[in-house]
């Protein structure tokens, strides 16, 4: 005990005689800047205050206000001494003061005879310290100075100026576009640095005008930067462009994109790697032009520095969730390295593996994950998790030894995010593969006899309930649920009580047994485990026997809660002070745009090590709480699909709107989410105006305007049309935003009374015929097609016409159809001639639908289809042919 | 800090000691606007890079959404902070180009000691390697002639140049003795 007590002592003395600041005091630091104020500069103690201050403030000290106004007043004394060392501590303190506007002007005489000086370094600091303090009144006054200092010959000034004037374009943007002739001439400079700062800064004034940036970049392209810095800005601006001028891919060669191949043999690492991350991010590459990117990133993955191989594994596990194929070249070099020393790339390796391995090595993978699991932090064990919950959902058949590896994860040691990250996978599996149901809730009922995480205990138990009763034998689960009644704290044997109910209310023979349980339970010591155990008792009835639950009462205790709660908790902070009785039914049920404002919060997703968690299904649950909670949508039945958020503005627009496809069997709801963007307004009364005449088949039936749309803060707003029952109508809708705009003050916030009503052009918006169907998978496809029989089978060939690629011709039927592909069949070999695909989904009035296409290559590019479709109705067989042949 | 568009840019520098205290820290980025937050991130940083071993080649890792590259010397860590979508490989040269011109400018004894002696030499270095979270200049040879350009501007006075050369110089040899 006592050694490391010494030795600790040891180091702290170490550490004393280090630091030359030791026990500085900010005060006593204040007062020895007063030798700013001597008559007879001493520079070499004035440069040692100003350092004593910048530490002060470099630890977290600050400042008062007082305190700041004195040292900044002090400092600008300096400006008479000559000191080159000190001039530089006097801009550097300057800057960190970041002084008032009146005070601003007691140094900008200073700064601008700095700004001229002879002295480069002095022209080349005075020009950032003077744009960093001033505001646009200044500017107008030193704008000649800058836009010398653009074309000076010192490349230092030059960059000092174009630096600056990036900065200055946020805020006074028409002063600064006047000086695109002089920063045309910078980007031409021989200085790379200087090339670089000036392309970002003329990019940046001419960032709105896409003509003008197509410009710039198809004449850079063809090679006078030299600076790898700015080619890899020219990469970027270039990608842009390709984006924007749209998919013309089927006629012929993209534009630019020789450019970016070209960079993919620059002689600098950061260039190569800016061009490989653009070629894989291209809309719709093709496997042709993403292998020469693949293969230099294949280079970097057996580099000896850590920082090439992250980023090439980063875009290759990227890469490999959209074109697995693509990545399997790589597949050795991955797994070298699994055993990386940086457990980043090791983990990011492992994922990608676990996207690109075909079905038969996903057990050898597996052995090697099981190993590598040990000794990794919980975040990386998260990602880990959730690679292997998409992999099973792609290899149902799997399911077992995917399923018994997180089992088996589940029982050793981890944090709570991790344990979750488990949890929720099986329960996912749970719901996809049937097959896994009843070994996955067995795993579970195991997890929580021995689980720490009382939030974890809960939703297991809620997830037993509902699951447990539809198993084949639902009397096994009993014991593990009662187990917890003896063992656990108040919150968990409350929630097993629950449980323990449904099982009786959804399976009348365990009725008398859950009976004698729940009595059992009234001797609790906790009150909310008797109350709901006295509950239970009284409401399902029966007395103990064998009788059926009544389905109000079944209702009442088990159905989901539809009151949005927030809403339930103003009502209920109302009711406290009142006489008035509560009654549950005065509780609004209009949701206040809760759930989206959630979904835009900016990329603040833990260890987004690039595997998105992936919950169709609560946000299908999400949307028709939401909508029920709207009564006139109340009866439109049971919610079929919503489709996936549509824009219908273009990004960095004032106002932001997508819409939702809400699909009933009678109706269509549109859901526009919008968002007003301009902190100086507030709209009311929101609607979209629809225009149908081109989906005649449609006709408006009601829409629900938004009260009030604050800035930043999204609303919605909806639409309903009637639309024939059961069918897959298609048609074109013109939208137009109307509403009221208010001036609203920045500064308090307030509106103003009066508005204006205005109107905001938006896209179109088609109804597909993809929106009728929703993607199904089945774990078994052939034993799906064979149970389906071929009386409803219908089958046809098309000719697809030439396309880029097969890939590119499965893609789209799959997307034209919007049914889910089944084992991985949606992933083309490169090079191969012809190929199978095989989807399910359901159809509008639940119809189940598989299709199989095989598709061959019928000369260099003209794709051939044979589409066979089997379904439980043959209008449905048919109505899937109607759209291949339409589309 | 206002977005650059797709211009590279440096959310912050940190060169923190072997227990992850300050030595100094520079933040072009509003994602952390007080000082707690900043600290916060700096402890948490240091305990996820502490165990590597990032002393022959830069590590890298990517932490709260942020890419971080991060190369250890003697009791110093150097770290660059750049966003998610940020090319790594950018990243990694501000980070060899603040180490190499810190290497210089101390003159090779790059230690906790070494650099809070010279701290100004270092927030000068800082200031010459970003501006505003943009990058001004990766090439540590050059990074640290700017910093020291002070004392051997060619248009200075001559009388002055050879005092700041002369305490430069003074101040060197007393750094070596101490050292020794």
């Amino acid at each position: 005990m006592a050694q490391p007590l010494v030795k600790k002592d040891d180091d702290h003395d170490d550490e004393a005689e280090y630091s030359p600041f030791l026990g500085i005091e900010k005060g006593a630091v204040l007062q020895e800047a007063r030798v700013f104020n001597d008559p007879q500069l001493d520079a070499r103690r004035c440069s040692q205050v100003i350092t004593k201050l910048l530490y002060l403030l470099n630890q977290g000290d600050t400042f008062t206000k007082v305190e700041a106004t004195e040292v900044f007043f002090a400092v600008t004394k300096l400006f008479q001494s000559r000191d080159l060392g000190l001039r530089r501590m006097v801009y550097l303190i300057i800057k960190e003061l970041s002084p008032s506007s009146d005070e601003v002007i007691i140094v900008t005489s200073s700064l601008m005879k700095d700004m001229n000086s002879k002295i480069d370094m002095y022209r080349a600091n005075a020009i950032r310290v003077l744009c960093r303090i001033t505001d646009g009144t200044l500017l107008t006054q030193i704008e000649r100075y800058l836009k010398q200092a653009i074309v000076d010959k010192n490349p230092v000034v030059a960059s000092a100026a174009l630096v600056s004037g990036i900065h200055l374009l946020q805020t006074n943007p028409e002063i600064v576009k006047r000086w695109s002739n002089e920063v045309q001439e910078a980007v031409q400079s021989r200085s790379p640095l200087v090339q670089f700062h000036a392309l970002a800064l003329l990019h940046q004034i001419r960032q709105n005008d896409r003509l003008a940036v197509s410009k710039l970049v198809t004449s850079l392209t063809r090679g006078t930067v030299r600076s790898p810095l700015a080619q890899c800005l020219l990469i970027r601006y270039t990608s842009q462009v390709i984006r924007e001028s749209g998919n013309n891919t089927q006629s012929g060669d993209r534009p630019f994109y020789d450019y970016l191949e070209g960079c993919l043999r620059h002689k600098s690492e950061m260039v190569i790697f800016e061009a490989a991350r653009a070629i894989t991010e291209l809309n719709g590459v093709t496997s042709r032009e993403l292998t020469p990117a693949i293969t230099v990133l294949q280079l970097f993955l057996s580099s000896s520095k850590p920082v090439l191989r992250f980023a090439a594994v980063r875009t290759l596990n990227k890469v490999a969730m959209k074109h697995p194929m693509a990545v399997t070249n790589c597949n050795i070099d991955m797994e070298s390295l699994i055993s990386d020393q940086n457990r980043s790339i090791a983990t990011l390796a492992i994922t990608t593996l676990l996207k690109t391995g075909n079905e038969s090595s996903v057990d050898r993978l597996m052995k090697q994950i099981t190993n590598f699991m040990s000794d990794i932090a919980d975040e990386f064990k998260i990602v880990v998790v959730e690679a292997i919950r998409s992999l099973c959902l792609k290899f149902p058949l799997k399911y077992r030894s995917l399923m018994n590896f997180l089992s088996n994860i589940l029982r050793e040691e981890g944090g709570f995010d991790y344990k979750k990250a488990i949890v929720d996978s099986i329960v996912i599996l749970i719901r996809d593969i049937p097959d896994a149901k009843e070994s996955g809730l067995l795993h579970l009922c195991e997890f929580i006899e021995d689980c720490e995480f009382t939030y974890l205990s809960t939703q297991i138990l809620h997830f037993l309930g509902v699951e447990g009763p539809k198993t084949s034998d639902p009397s096994k689960y009993i014991r593990y649920i009662y187990n917890r009644v003896h063992l656990e704290n108040a919150t968990v044997r409350a929630s097993a009580v629950s449980t323990l109910a449904k099982f009786g209310a959804a399976v009348d023979e365990l009725k008398p047994r859950i009976f004698v349980l729940l009595r059992r339970c009234v001797f609790d010591s906790d009150d909310e485990v008797r109350d709901r155990a006295t509950l239970y008792q009284n409401t399902l009835g029966g007395d103990g026997s064998v009788v059926e639950t009544d389905k109000d009462v079944k209702d009442f205790l088990f159905g989901s809660f539809d009151i949005p709660l927030v809403n339930l908790e103003t009502s209920l902070k109302n009711y406290v002070p009142s006489e008035e009785p509560f009654d549950i039914n005065s509780v609004p049920r209009e949701v206040k745009s809760a759930p989206l404002a959630e979904k835009k919060a900016p990329g603040k997703k833990p260890a987004g090590l690039g595997v998105s968690s992936s919950g169709p299904l609560s946000t299908v649950d999400s949307y028709e709480r939401m909508l029920l909670s709207i009564p006139e949508f109340a009866n439109f039945g049971k919610l079929f699909k919503s489709s996936a958020p549509v824009e219908l503005t273009e990004a960095e627009t004032e106002y932001a709107v997508n819409v939702v496809k809400h699909v009933f069997d009678k109706h269509i709801v549109f859901q526009y989410n919008c968002t007003n963007t301009i902190p100086e307004q507030l709209l009311e009364n929101v609607i979209v105006i629809v225009d149908a005449s081109e989906a005649e088949e449609f006709s408006e039936v009601f829409s629900k305007p938004l009260r009030s749309l604050p800035y930043d803060s999204p609303g919605q707003t909806f639409v309903a049309f009637e639309k024939p029952e059961g069918l897959a109508t298609v048609g074109k809708f013109t939208n137009i935003l109307r509403f009221i705009v208010k001036e609203v003050d920045p500064s308090t916030g307030e509106a103003e009374e009066d508005g204006v009503e205005d109107e905001y052009q938006l896209e179109d918006l088609e109804v597909v015929a993809a929106d009728y169907i929703l993607k199904v998978g089945v774990s078994n496809f052939r034993n799906a097609w064979e149970g389906m029989g071929p009386d409803c089978e219908r089958v046809d060939e098309y000719g697809l016409g030439p396309r880029e690629s097969l890939a590119e011709a499965v893609n789209a039927v799959i997307t034209l159809l919007g049914m889910q592909p089944c084992e991985g069949t949606e992933v083309v070999p490169p090079n191969s001639r012809s190929h199978t695909c095989l989807l399910s989904g359901v159809y509008i009035g639940n119809i189940k639908v598989l299709v199989r296409l095989s598709f061959g290559l019928d000369g260099p590019k003209d794709v051939a289809m044979k589409l066979a479709v089997r379904s439980e109705d043959e209008t449905v067989s048919d109505a899937i042919h109607e759209i291949v042949a339409s589309g | 800090m206002a977005s650059h568009g797709m211009c590279p840019s440096v959310k912050n520098i940190l060169l923190l000691d072997s227990e992850g205290k300050r030595v100094a820290v520079k933040y072009y980025s509003d994602d952390w606007p007080t000082n707690n937050a900043k600290l916060a991130f700096e402890k948490f940083v240091f305990s996820k890079t502490v165990k590597t071993n990032a002393r022959t080649e830069a590590e890298v890792t990517l932490l709260e959404n942020n890419v971080i590259i991060y190369k250890f010397v003697q009791d110093l860590h150097f770290f660059v902070t750049g966003g998610d979508d940020e090319n790594e490989l950018i990243l990694a040269s501000v980070l060899q180009g603040f180490f190499d011109a810190v290497t210089l400018l101390l003159r090779s004894n790059v230690d906790k000691r070494e650099a809070l002696e010279n701290l100004d030499l270092i927030l000068l270095c800082l200031d010459e390697i970003v501006d505003g979270g943009i990058i001004l200049e990766t090439n540590g040879a050059l990074i640290a002639e700017k910093v020291t350009s002070s004392s051997l501007d060619a248009d200075a006075p001559l009388s002055e140049q050879t005092l700041t050369q002369a305490w430069a110089t003074a101040r060197d040899h007393l750094t070596r003795t101490l050292l020794k």
